[in-house]
């Protein structure tokens, strides 16, 4: 006696009465939108449950009613669900569409036109495919609820915290300590050497007046660092524009700097 | 191979309670002196498994590398341990992972093509924050919403290696079954 009174409580009820089964056809009380809503995914998955009950014909089904149905969920619903409902009902409306479509003559319509009723078939038929995968995976194993996984507690691990202990006093005449040391320090600035173009010029003309070819290496000081690169090679292109120098690089990185009066002579 | 390399591997697995990546166990066991190539890891993890063979315990390899399990068999008795049990994710949520597992990149409107119903911010946001989806990018068209892909912690939650183990997306329904649509529209 008691086991079917725990069973009963496991139904919803609507109106009084145990809810044990989804409503046979779209007639679904209003008060059991909300256990719909959940059992389905959407209008799809509504309308492939239908397809798959086999027993509805949408000929015979009054779409009217099943419309005035949905606008009185509509007015049940709160704000969040209403989208939802509103998904139900174009799905109403597609079927009314088709529907009345096929109470038409076939000639009326335009053939161009895409066909509703195939449309939806396709439609139908792309979810079918990913609800039955999303079944499939839904039965995959899943971390802890099918499995989980294993771990150890770590270790205590040794880290060492030094504590200081302070009075206030003692903090007190630390501080004052620093505050009464002398000021030794100053501040002054310290200029860079500018590196100049012209002078960098001069220097490289002056290697060349003798060894008429020199790599670009060659012209660098290296404790100017990343600034006489720049110089020197400003420097050498600048030369090379002016005509007094060829730039040559070969396969190597090294790039050559060639005397023009090299090349007359 | 050395009880102290498998033992400190088998140690690091434990207590990562993550997958580790060979290399990253190899840069693991480096930093505490002790030199292993990749194969040799590759041994030490054989090993492992050979040495839980009659544990509870199994070393398995998912999408972001190896970590240890508690044999499935055990299940049921580990799930008594807790009161609170895995979140129950929602048949529409499932489409939405499936669609975005199979089809991705997608974007929202994707999903909701194919599954005829607006997909909620808060359905997306609940895969985004299980790490089981992330957005890869923007599509390039007017709004330019975000491309969904499913990541490596979806497979690991699924105990699989990669996407091609999921299991195989159905064929669309074939004619007959058609014949039956068109006669029940």
């Amino acid at each position: 006696m008691q086991n079917s009174t725990q069973i009963q409580l496991e139904f919803p009820t609507v109106m009084g009465q145990p809810f044990e089964k989804l409503p046979e056809d779209l007639f679904i009380p209003p008060n059991a939108l909300e256990i719909c809503l959940e059992t389905f995914s959407g209008p799809m998955d509504l309308l492939l449950y239908l397809i798959k009950k086999e027993n509805i014909n949408i000929l015979e089904l009054d779409v009217s009613k099943i419309t005035d149905q949905y606008i009185e969920y509509i007015e049940l619903m709160d704000v969040l669900q209403f989208e939802l409902a509103a998904e139900y009902l174009v799905m109403a409306a597609t079927l009314a569409e088709i529907k009345s479509r096929m109470m038409l003559p076939q000639e009326i319509y335009d053939e161009e036109e895409e066909d509703p009723k195939s449309a939806l078939i396709n439609r139908l038929q792309e979810y079918q495919r990913f609800k039955t995968a999303s079944e499939n995976i839904a039965i995959l194993p899943r971390v802890d609820r099918d499995f989980f996984t294993a771990s150890a507690g770590l270790p205590q691990l040794k880290i060492h915290k030094e504590e200081i202990f302070i009075t206030k006093d003692e903090l007190s005449a630390i501080f004052q300590e620093i505050q009464s040391r002398p000021v030794l320090t100053s501040n002054h600035q310290i200029d860079f050497e500018e590196l100049s173009t012209q002078e960098r010029i001069q220097i490289i003309l002056a290697i060349l007046s003798k060894r008429n070819i020199v790599s670009f290496s060659k012209t660098l000081r290296k404790s100017e660092g990343r600034p006489g690169v720049v110089v020197t090679f400003l420097a050498s292109l600048e030369l090379a524009k002016e005509g007094h120098v060829e730039l040559i690089q070969n396969k190597t990185n090294e790039i050559y700097l060639k005397s023009r009066k090299g090349v007359a002579n | 191979m050395n009880t102290r390399i498998i033992n400190t591997v088998e140690a690091l697995l434990f207590g990562a309670g993550r997958p580790l990546r060979l290399s990253e166990i190899r840069s693991l066991l480096d930093s505490d002196g002790i030199n292993a190539e990749l194969s040799d890891i590759k041994q030490v993890i054989n090993i492992l498994e050979e040495r839980h063979d009659g544990s509870s315990l199994e070393v398995v390899e998912v999408a972001s590398g190896f970590r240890l399990q508690i044999k499935e068999t055990y299940s049921p008795s580990l799930t008594h341990l807790w009161n609170e049990r895995a979140p129950r994710i929602s048949k529409a949520l499932m489409e939405t992972i499936s669609i975005i597992a199979y089809k991705q990149p997608v974007t929202r409107g994707d999903i909701e093509d194919i599954r005829g119903v607006s997909v909620s911010t808060q359905g997306i946001r609940s895969l985004l924050e299980r790490n089981w989806i992330k957005v890869s990018g923007f599509k390039d068209v007017p709004g330019r919403p975000a491309l969904y892909t499913t990541t490596k912690e979806f497979l690991d939650d699924l105990n699989i290696k990669s996407l091609s183990s999921l299991p195989e997306l159905p064929e669309p329904v074939r004619l007959e079954d058609n014949e039956l649509f068109s006669k029940v529209i």
